[in-house]
């Protein structure tokens, strides 16, 4: 499954669900598919009626074998994909998805390591696959999650999370948490990362999939505070 | 972080490491290139692709070094052929498929 797939492949749309106010989740049907590991993504490409074609990347939120994929899309302003996945797709559209694609921000359940997840924004979306295989796979690694999202509204996944089995999930919110929370409100220093993650000397797999600015910063307080960089692996994506 | 083309007003908000040069290798090499190793010719660094830093676009992209930035291969695409300039790469280990 890790052999990279270069052929595209019919999707249907299955379902749209909204998330957060800007994001929904997005099932879609692909017969070819065959199954992903947790951490891949797609390539999923768009052809415009005058036959202009845009190709952008998606975190899988679905694991395992199977030909029904799950993704979750954040609304961001590049004026043609995002938009129309987060207003105009409906159930039934057709898209050409690509996949699954890269073997290295991934988790095998054979990993005897303890995980630390850190997300922000709609990049804990591979990291709540890699939650779903740990949770599938009755692996008893330590598995945590630090969560960083603007607020509750705005978490991807919130109630899944909220209820995870078998995992130590914390999250901060920058904005404002949900009623009668008791926590700081705040954007992530690197005291909560030391705080609310496994230390260095338990070796975790330290997993960080964000927007370009938060993975820069996580991932220097990491190793900051002792983390061996190879074991620091990262995914970012466009933004601030 | 916003970059736009100034004759579109397209804003390119594509995925910024070398994760994201799965999909685009896998029409060129066989392997998962995300796990191909490539050395710097700048600065002598190597580094998995997975972890290098890429701008992206419809027409191509372009991979820099995780530590010196300089370019190590740009890929354009066009009808008829895709172009590979590789100055800025000393080695590729690319892993058996």
């Amino acid at each position: 499954m890790v052999t990279a797939d270069p052929v595209w492949h019919e999707g249907t749309v299955l379902s749209t669900t909204y998330a957060t106010p800007g994001g929904r989740v997005l099932t879609l049907h692909v017969p070819e598919w065959g199954g992903n590991i947790a951490g891949q993504h797609l390539d999923l490409r768009l052809t415009a009626e005058d036959g202009y074609q845009a190709v952008r990347s998606y975190s899988i939120a679905s694991v395992g074998e199977g030909d029904t994929i799950e993704l979750a899309v954040d609304q961001i302003p590049d004026g043609e994909v995002s938009p129309y996945l987060t207003l105009d797709v409906m159930t039934g559209d057709q898209l050409e998805v690509r996949g699954p694609l890269g073997g290295w921000f991934v988790w095998h359940e054979t990993d005897p390591s303890p995980v630390q997840l850190i997300g922000g924004g709609s990049g804990v979306v591979p990291l709540v696959a890699m939650m779903r295989a740990h949770a599938a796979s009755g692996s008893t690694v330590p598995f945590n999650l630090l969560y960083s999202a603007r607020s509750d509204d705005e978490a991807f996944y919130y109630d899944e999370l909220s209820n995870a089995k078998g995992a130590d999930v914390t999250f901060r919110f920058t904005r404002r948490g949900p009623r009668g929370w008791q926590h700081p409100v705040g954007r992530l220093t690197k005291e909560v990362v030391q705080q609310a993650t496994l230390p260095p000397d338990s070796t975790p797999m330290v997993f960080v999939c964000g927007p370009n600015g938060f993975v820069e910063a996580v991932a220097t307080w990491l190793v900051e505070l002792g983390h061996d960089p190879a074991r620091v692996k990262t995914e970012r994506f466009g933004g601030n | 972080m916003v970059d736009m083309d100034p004759h579109t007003g397209v804003v390119n908000v594509g995925r910024i490491d070398g994760n994201a040069l799965a999909g685009p290798l896998s029409e060129i090499f066989r392997s998962d290139m995300t796990l191909a190793s490539g050395e710097c010719r700048s600065c002598g660094h190597l580094m998995l692709l997975a972890d290098t830093v890429v701008e992206m676009d419809d027409a191509g992209f372009i991979v820099m070094c995780s530590s010196c930035k300089h370019v190590l291969f740009t890929v354009v695409k066009s009808e008829k052929r895709t172009w590979i300039d590789v100055q800025g790469l000393a080695g590729l280990g690319i892993p058996s498929a």
